[in-house]
């Protein structure tokens, strides 16, 4: 059990600094993609086969391809490095927000109430999870389903609009 | 891997027979253990098989359709041709440009074929022939598939070239473009059936009504919608002709394997054709009924007979789509898909929930639930189908 959650964080951890620390931008997403499928592995270790497969759908699958146009569609040339650190100020900026954000993340984990079983985690089936999306969780998963359809259709929208009066579009 | 059927005839039994037969003087974990990889290396060798088979009917199927002989060489009827392409492809030079990132420019081949080869894990083969049992089966499949755009991407940009990197962004375009109709017309049927376990979805297309139409699920009008769009994208995700813009060999110097050389490049080719064979055992399994017989006169033929035959009627409907029709351009492609397939798809996600809804309906009602579901199902492809080719007339060459 511990060995094999040890290695999922050494990977998934490692990964993430490698991530942050390397100077390429293309390869620190590729390391990015692995910390998200490390993240993935743990739910797998958790038991929680559901999220795992859509952790790697949608992060590997679709994030991922997001954070490559993104990078790709703004960068100037190919071995662009990010830029040092310029100053003092800057550095201590960066220092302080960063800390901010970990003060919050860490107050909300210490704060929330989380249910801890001397046990194993209880095995939840894609039924029972699908029974309490539906039920208990509906008008939640109501509420994100409207908001990615309507992301959905603006795209087609989007891509309606743009590509109709172009002349010599023509096939 | 379960037991298997007890009560079927010999045949049915076969392969777990011979597996159990294998493996059965070993002690429990490791009898576990060896069912496991003796599963993993058996689909190995039919689908490693298959895919040197298929490079063959391939060839011999565009040289029939083209008027000429295909390969005819090596062995009766050209029969060894796989096994020459292969030593051709292990004994080439493998070339690595010299600023090439050399970790990635490996890694990408590899990191594709892993990932195709995933996918077969929760096709069911037959009755009970499944190597692992997921409860979310389809889900996992997905996952693993759109895994594999990464890899491309890598391929085209440890490459260091720009031309494979142009191509891989275009190949990532289509892939994304597609990988979304791909997945709305597989929820369907998900929701049709209650579960998203593979071998649970073939069962529930057990039965036929009146002795001898079966309730698969290309049969119901939201069914044969779906059934199209996935085809259409599946074509699309294993880039194939239509839409091999990716690689298109004679217009765009082999995009993002324009680097790439020997056994690796064959590495691709092998990852493509598995892909192609994963996503038609999926649509086999999602509306083609899976192992299911055609007819319950037939079901002494094994089932994993019947999968295997629909399995390959597909991938020939597939060659036979790449000897007929013209490869698209890049905004055709994907006009197509977020203009058409996907409005088609999520219209059709209603009309498979009328399906569901309506399903207690009897007598008369019956047919209004067909005449509503046809409807739900012809209207937006027809209105679509206009708008799409509203405005786009003829070609006319004018000065050809």
């Amino acid at each position: 059990m511990s060995a094999a959650l040890a290695i999922v964080a050494l990977a998934t951890l490692g990964s993430a600094a490698a991530a942050m620390l390397g100077r390429s931008l293309l390869r620190s997403i590729f390391m990015l993609a692995v910390s998200w499928a490390g993240v993935a592995a743990f739910y797998m270790w958790a038991g929680a086969q559901f999220v795992a497969f859509a952790q790697v759908l949608i992060y590997l699958g679709a994030i991922s391809m997001v954070a490559l146009f993104a990078v790709l569609l703004t960068r100037q040339s190919r071995d662009e490095a990010s830029p040092p650190p310029a100053a003092l100020r800057r550095a201590i900026l960066a220092v302080v927000a960063a800390a901010g954000v970990a003060a919050v993340l860490l107050w909300a984990v210490a704060h929330s109430p989380l249910a801890v079983s001397g046990s194993l985690a209880p095995a939840t089936s894609v039924r029972q999870l699908g029974f309490d999306l539906m039920g208990r969780h509906a008008a939640a998963l109501l509420v994100v389903g409207v908001l990615l359809t309507i992301a959905l259709l603006g795209a087609v929208v989007l891509a309606a609009d743009g590509a109709q009066e172009r002349p010599g579009d023509e096939p | 891997m379960s037991a298997g059927p007890t009560d079927a005839h010999l045949l049915e039994r076969a392969p777990f027979l011979l597996r159990d037969w294998l493996t059965h003087a070993l002690p429990e974990p490791l009898r576990w253990f060896a069912n496991t990889l003796i599963a993993i290396a058996a689909i190995l060798a039919i689908f490693g098989t298959l895919f040197a088979l298929l490079t063959l009917v391939e060839r011999k199927v565009l040289g029939r359709v083209q008027n000429r002989p295909g390969p005819n060489r090596t062995g009766w009827f050209g029969i060894l041709q796989p096994v020459a392409d292969g030593i051709k492809m292990l004994t080439k030079e493998d070339i690595v440009p010299r600023a090439a990132d050399p970790l990635l420019h490996f890694l990408a081949p590899v990191a594709l074929l892993g990932f195709s080869v995933l996918t077969f894990a929760v096709i069911p083969y037959g009755r009970d022939l499944v190597a692992v049992r997921l409860d979310a089966g389809v889900l996992y499949f997905f996952a693993a598939g759109s895994a594999t755009e990464l890899s491309i991407f890598m391929a085209g940009w440890s490459s260091n070239n720009k031309y494979a990197l142009v191509a891989a962004m275009r190949a990532l375009a289509q892939l994304i473009s597609y990988e979304l109709p791909l997945l709305l017309s597989a929820v369907p049927v998900v929701l049709a059936a209650g579960t998203l376990s593979a071998p649970d979805i073939v069962e529930s297309q057990g039965g036929f009504t009146w002795g001898f139409v079966p309730h698969w699920h290309v049969f119901t009008p939201w069914g044969a919608a779906a059934f199209l769009v996935f085809f259409i994208s599946a074509l699309s995700e294993s880039n194939r002709s239509p839409f091999d813009l990716p690689e298109a060999e004679s217009e765009l110097i082999a995009g993002h394997l324009t680097e790439y050389s020997g056994f690796k490049y064959a590495l691709f080719f092998m990852a493509e054709y598995f892909g192609m064979c994963s996503l038609c055992g999926m649509a086999v399994t999602l509306f083609l009924g899976g192992w299911q017989a055609p007819l319950a006169a037939l079901e002494f033929i094994p089932s994993y007979a019947w999968f295997a035959l629909k399995l390959c009627a597909l991938l020939l409907v597939f060659i036979w789509i790449r000897a007929t029709l013209p490869r698209l351009r890049m905004d055709q492609l994907t006009r197509f898909a977020w203009k058409f397939l996907v409005p088609l798809a999520l219209v059709n996600l209603a009309a498979s929930a009328f399906w569901s809804l309506s399903f207690g309906w009897a007598g008369p009602m019956q047919a209004l639930r067909w005449a509503i579901g046809i409807a739900l199902a012809v209207g937006p492809f027809v209105l679509l189908g206009r708008r799409l080719g509203a405005g786009i007339g003829p070609r006319t060459y004018r000065y050809a």
